[in-house]
């Protein structure tokens, strides 16, 4: 909470810094909500009256089996997708179906793909300063200087991902894990309000999959964090509220107790992986 | 083996770092003393002696370097084939070329007081309200960077919104200089057709065709080039350089991360027509002649072939390789007119296969065994 009392408090020194979108209004409660959102690819309904409202600082771990529309969900919100019906609330101010891909980032969405894509010809540092939330219009761009300031909140994050030492090698050559964190720490660097994160432990081992939960719980409360995951025992270790997608829409929400007793999710999810995992 | 191959090809991003720079003006400082120096002060038929023709093969040499330059600031660093660079160079060639026409006056063969020689061969009474102000050096100047900074403006514009990129944005911009060259082509369009524009007498009041200009203009593109390096160096260096190198590498990526990255592709891709342009500026009065030639596809082409000859994304690699190749050409199309084709070829087929990272990739690995390269710290700061 400290780190992101100092982080706000800098932004009143370095206006620049500060986001340049109006702030999302969450006093009215949820951060995000999706209502009868519909979308249909060559009339397949790839998402079908979804609704989904997701709270300030909450983790939410979203699972389903594939072709449930998770990915889906992940690019309407992120402007990605245009959704056939249905409405799309950034907090209670944002109408996100009309904005574009960059204005949403710059709102503060931020989304870590399943693949882990990071700019591999450039350092680690270099990663996290393009990412950091700043004015990305070209001549702000153009002479924008390396400041102490900017340079102690790379660190901040470096040290938050666990690569500090690797902060000048190219990304290139960062193991699939660390490039998930160095992902994550992108993400972090455009000080989101929503983080969208796909598939974070997918590929990796064991160790890694402890540091990454304790990242992203650590997370939370500070942002709403949205997981979607296929690993069941990843999302029991972190989630506190699960919610299942099911051919486009929502089949059940709950505490992964809750959730994993439901007949209907059992059936059409639960218990085969259940198996797998065993 | 992975590890080895990120590794070099993020130095080769940035490779000396700074001394990069320095080294590179230094030696382009010193090689302009030494040119003017062996021209001037050592007597003609002195083994040693640079004739006047050689200083003139210099500064075109130079003029392409610069054009290389400005394709590898496109190329190199934000990923864009361009195969059409040739059309800015010839259309900043074309902005001198019709300040030169005017300056002929009443000179021409016709004695004609305003009209260029091929207009009143074409019987036109008056000029075409485009070349109106070439008369004036500021415009005429202004012209060589605004003209080819305009067409990739609206070009870049059309092109970078609807998402085009990759091969499909190369074909275009090869159709680009081929539809410019069929148009300059026609006498209709005023620029003098096939023949297009020469019989140049002076520059700024400077007599072309003595050796004091020849060498002058020679000086002039060496300091263009250095003035044009310092600025790429300078925007691939910035937070720009590396949203450039970002958008080559991941550009959904970099959109997500709030970069509108068709933006960044059009400012980056308008500075290098306007640098392409300024050096068909410096190139035309040094060969006496712009024609549509500049314009064909072949030409754009060629200037890829030495960019990537000389190493892709280091900026002075794209020198090296427009003075190495066209030097090779210079000499070859004098011994052997009939093998050029083939020894560029060649050329190409062997720094691919065995120099993917061109000449610049080969001092760089020289230099890697000499001595272990250290990360430097300051890097990134």
């Amino acid at each position: 909470m400290s780190l992101l009392q100092s982080l706000t408090t800098r932004d009143r020194v370095f206006d620049f810094m500060a986001p340049q979108a109006s702030p999302v209004d969450v006093r009215h409660g949820p951060i995000l909500y999706m209502e009868d959102v519909s979308v249909s690819f060559d009339g397949f309904k790839a998402i079908n009256n979804l609704n989904l409202t997701i709270d300030d600082g909450e983790l939410r771990c979203i699972i389903g089996p594939n072709g449930a529309g998770k990915t889906t969900m992940m690019d309407i919100i992120t402007g990605k997708t245009r959704p056939n019906e249905g409405s799309v609330w950034f907090g209670s101010r944002h109408n996100l179906l009309q904005m574009n891909e960059p204005d949403i980032a710059s709102l503060g969405i931020g989304r870590k793909f399943q693949k882990p894509t990071v700019f591999e010809a450039l350092s680690v540092f270099e990663n996290l300063e393009l990412a950091m939330a700043a004015d990305k219009r070209i001549l702000p761009t153009l002479t924008a200087r390396m400041t102490g300031e900017i340079k102690d909140r790379i660190d901040d994050v470096l040290e938050t991902i666990g690569l500090t030492e690797l902060r000048f090698q190219p990304a290139g050559i960062l193991s699939h894990g660390q490039k998930q964190w160095l992902e994550i720490g992108m993400l972090l660097m455009q000080r989101p309000r929503l983080l969208l994160v796909d598939e974070p432990v997918a590929g990796m081992t064991e160790q890694e999959m402890e540091r990454t939960a304790e990242l992203l719980t650590g997370l939370a409360g500070k942002q709403s964090v949205v997981v979607v995951e296929h690993d069941m025992g990843f999302v029991r270790s972190i989630a506190r509220k699960v919610t299942v997608l099911h051919q486009g829409s929502v089949l059940a929400e709950g505490s992964m107790d809750q959730v994993s007793s439901d007949p209907s999710v059992v059936e059409v999810y639960l218990g085969a992986d259940d198996e797998e995992a065993a | 083996m992975m590890t080895q191959s990120s590794s070099s090809q993020f130095w080769l991003t940035r490779p000396f770092g700074e001394r990069a720079t320095q080294i590179f003006l230094g030696v382009l400082f010193a090689a302009l003393l030494l040119v003017t120096v062996l021209h001037l002060a050592v007597p003609q038929g002195h083994p040693l002696h640079v004739n006047a023709y050689t200083v003139n093969l210099f500064g075109k040499y130079l003029s392409y370097a610069l054009l290389a330059v400005a394709v590898d600031l496109v190329w190199g660093y934000l990923g864009i084939l361009s195969l059409g660079h040739g059309a800015f160079f010839a259309i900043g060639g074309y902005a001198m070329g019709m300040y030169l026409m005017r300056q002929i006056g009443d000179r021409g063969t016709y004695g004609d007081p305003i009209l260029p020689d091929f207009m009143v061969f074409l019987s036109w009474d008056s000029l075409p309200w485009y070349w109106l102000g070439f008369d004036m050096a500021w415009f005429a100047f202004a012209m060589v960077l605004l003209a080819p900074g305009l067409l990739a403006l609206v070009f870049g514009f059309l092109a970078f919104r609807s998402r085009v990129t990759g091969v499909y944005l190369s074909i275009i911009t090869q159709a680009l200089t081929f539809a410019l060259m069929l148009a300059f082509f026609r006498n209709e369009m005023g620029f003098g057709g096939n023949n297009g524009l020469t019989d140049f007498r002076e520059l700024l009041g400077f007599n072309l065709r003595t050796n004091d200009t020849r060498l002058g203009l020679f000086i002039a593109t060496g300091v263009a080039l250095a003035l044009g390096y310092i600025l790429c160096r300078a925007i691939v260096t910035s937070k720009l350089g590396r949203v450039c190198v970002a958008t080559r590498d991941a550009e959904a990526r970099t959109r997500f991360i709030g970069y509108r990255v068709e933006r960044f592709q059009l400012f980056v891709f308008v500075v290098s027509a306007m640098l392409a342009g300024l050096a068909g500026a410096l190139y035309v009065p040094q060969v006496g002649i712009i024609n549509p030639s500049e314009f064909s596809p072949i030409f754009s082409i060629e200037i890829v072939l030495w960019v990537a000859l000389g190493g892709r994304a280091t900026l002075y690699g794209a020198v090296i390789g427009a003075i190495l190749v066209n030097y090779a050409k210079t000499i070859f199309t004098g011994v052997m007119p009939d093998a050029w084709l083939f020894a560029l070829g060649a050329m190409f087929v062997l720094v691919t296969v065995f120099l993917p990272k061109g000449v610049a990739g080969l001092l760089l690995h020289l230099k890697r065994r000499k001595k272990p390269v250290t990360p430097p710290k300051e890097a990134t700061a």
